[in-house]
């Protein structure tokens, strides 16, 4: 009773402020609810004629048919693999950055680093891997000389088991510089006292970095882990499906890849949402399972 | 409070004393360990920032030497014969040059509707009398956890009858949550509440206030969150790969696609010479990737300051 009041005294106070949502709101409603809704066609047999509701139910039948499939094996595995060893690569490398350009006291030279080594955070997907395949390339790139002194094999981009190293290193290239931003920030705000107290103590900068900076960034680290976590599943179309090529495909092929193979190549809707469900499902389940752990163990936690 | 906390580490904006003091202190304490601790220190950043710039620097050399040079695979960190003959055939290409423009396009447009559409959610749920405020935020945060995929979004964006048009660029994907979420706690946490309430006094409406008071106020928030977005369009091809088949509507990034990954690439047409044919298509590659890395590079200084905050608006929770 006294809310609807509140509310009806809201509107007339406030109003205009609701005029402002209706299209926001309109757009969540249109671009990102109906999508969800949408997905009931993992459970049908979709055709256009009859239309998403028209279309006659099968229930699991779309789940059971990539099961079947050999593949699809092969793309939760490839799906997973791809994104634990770019977590396990990319997580740790902007933290050790922060931490060490944290201790550097020549101010040009932690710009210097600064400046050049976030550049690469604002290439376009397709530019970086376009330097990949020319830098790679065997006959014009230089890479090639490298990994040739090295004894490494020389067409990286052609051998299937390369394909992970370079998706993930090629990442951590491009992301550790901005990455450590967020470090930076918890260093920053560290209370200098802290380091006061640990030179009276006269610790050394590898214990300072132990007993003050690491606990200091810790809740920042928890958070962007668990973010981190949540989305493995949810690894990037736009790379992998630039880097496959026939060769590499049999460790190229991830789900985002394959459901937009099947559904807009191949034109099987239900097929491809029903996939494409899949994933969202678990990464979900991953996420909200991370997060419960990190709020039993350490009590941070993304909400 | 938190804008000023949040931007102190940014491109090293300490006042001096601040940075003088602890430097003498820990000269004067460094024990041996740390001499070695902080070399390697040095060691290691000097590494990463070699790995992070010869890419680059091997990317440009290229791009302005000769073409039988780059073929041969001779060009490391300098020039070998310059010429400009790459860039010559970037600007003799039509694809490319109609792909610029119509990135500008979507960049400049998509930007103002996603910023629109972001202030209009953000500073509503920014205020506190909002009716229905924890829901839709709660409706924001679960676009986070949970999308309705590809198929899906796309059968929607096909019914809207917007395939093939430009609209497919610039709609779809205009808000993103993150971004509102920003913005709502910049609204929230840096305008005071007294000038809300010397505008009330006043009679000043809503809107009134937003536009003459708010958005005045969150300047460098609003160029913080219209950088990303920018630069978000101006980098993406998904968009374009699934919606779009008129190459007269492509994007920047989705001609380079074609003729830097899928190397549809016919070289210096004029050329007769195959084999000049093919050096001209590979030093083009270098010229192009150049220039279409131009126009982010050149705003790049201040975009990543601007960048430097909007992460750390964000870290702070809100």
């Amino acid at each position: 009773m006294s809310r609807r009041r509140s509310l009806e005294r809201s509107l007339r106070r406030h109003w205009q402020l609701y005029v402002l949502l209706i299209l926001p709101v309109a757009y969540l409603v249109i671009f990102e609810y109906i999508p969800m809704a949408n997905n009931v066609i993992a459970f049908k047999e979709y055709n256009v004629v009859a239309g998403i509701w028209g279309s006659p139910w099968v229930g699991l039948e779309n789940f059971e048919r990539f099961f079947a499939n050999p593949v699809a094996w092969d793309l939760i595995n490839n799906t997973l693999m791809l994104s634990l060893y770019g977590f396990l690569a990319g997580f740790p490398i902007p933290i050790i950055l922060a931490l060490a350009l944290n201790e550097v006291r020549l101010r040009f030279f932690k710009r210097t680093v600064q400046l050049v080594t976030y550049a690469p955070h604002f290439l376009s997907t397709v530019i970086v891997v376009s330097m990949i395949i020319l830098i790679f390339s065997p006959r014009i790139g230089f890479m090639a000389d490298v990994l040739g002194f090295f004894g490494m094999p020389t067409n990286l981009l052609a051998d299937p088991d390369s394909f992970r190293h370079v998706y993930v290193w090629s990442d951590v290239w491009q992301t550790a510089g901005y990455s450590a931003i967020i470090f930076m920030a918890a260093l920053a705000g560290i209370d200098p006292s802290l380091y006061e107290a640990a030179r009276l103590d006269g610790a050394n900068r590898l214990q300072k970095i132990w007993h003050i900076d690491l606990p200091g960034i810790a809740p920042t680290v928890v958070v962007v882990m668990i973010l981190s976590v949540g989305s493995i599943m949810a690894i990037g179309f736009e790379k992998a499906f630039l880097l496959q090529n026939p060769l590499n495909l049999s460790q190229a092929e991830i789900i985002a890849t394959y459901t937009y193979k099947i559904g807009l190549l191949s034109a099987d809707f239900s097929l491809a949402t029903a996939i494409g469900l899949f994933n969202s499902v678990i990464n979900l389940i991953l996420l909200l399972a991370v997060n419960t752990v990190s709020k039993r163990v350490t009590g941070n936690g993304l909400w | 409070m938190t804008l000023e906390t949040a931007t102190r580490p940014d491109f090293g904006a300490e006042p001096e004393t601040e940075r003088r003091k602890p430097r003498r202190r820990t000269r004067m304490h460094d024990t041996g360990f740390d001499r070695v601790f902080m070399a390697a220190v040095y060691i290691l950043l000097t590494t990463f920032l070699l790995i992070v710039l010869v890419p680059l620097i091997n990317i440009l050399a290229s791009s302005f030497s000769s073409p039988a040079a780059v073929s041969g695979g001779r060009v490391f960190l300098w020039p070998v014969d310059f010429t400009l003959r790459g860039y010559q055939a970037v600007l003799d290409n039509s694809a490319i040059l109609t792909g610029f423009g119509n990135s500008l396009f979507y960049v400049a447009a998509g930007t103002l509707v996603s910023l629109a559409l972001t202030v209009m959610i953000a500073y509503p749920l920014s205020r506190s009398d909002l009716v229905g405020r924890r829901v839709l935020t709660g409706g924001v945060l679960f676009t986070m956890l949970f999308s309705g995929g590809l198929i899906p979004t796309y059968m929607v964006v096909q019914s809207l009858g917007m395939l093939d048009t430009r609209w497919a660029m610039i709609i779809p994907g205009a808000l993103g949550a993150w971004q509102v979420l920003i913005a709502a706690t910049y609204f929230r946490s840096s305008i005071p509440g007294e000038l809300y309430e010397a505008a009330q006094l006043d009679g000043a409406s809503d809107l009134r206030f937003l536009w003459s008071v708010v958005l005045p106020l969150s300047k460098p928030l609003l160029a913080v969150i219209a950088l990303m977005y920018g630069v978000g369009q101006w980098n993406q091809y998904f968009s374009a790969l699934i919606y779009l088949r008129d190459e007269d509507l492509y994007p920047l990034q989705l001609v380079l696609r074609n003729i830097l990954v899928l190397n549809n690439n016919a070289g210096g047409s004029d050329l007769t010479n195959l084999l000049e044919r093919k050096q001209l298509a590979d030093l083009m590659k270098y010229s192009l990737i150049v220039v279409s890395t131009v126009p982010v590079m050149l705003v790049y200084p201040f975009v990543a300051r601007h960048f430097t905050k909007g992460v750390m608006i964000g870290s702070v929770k809100g």
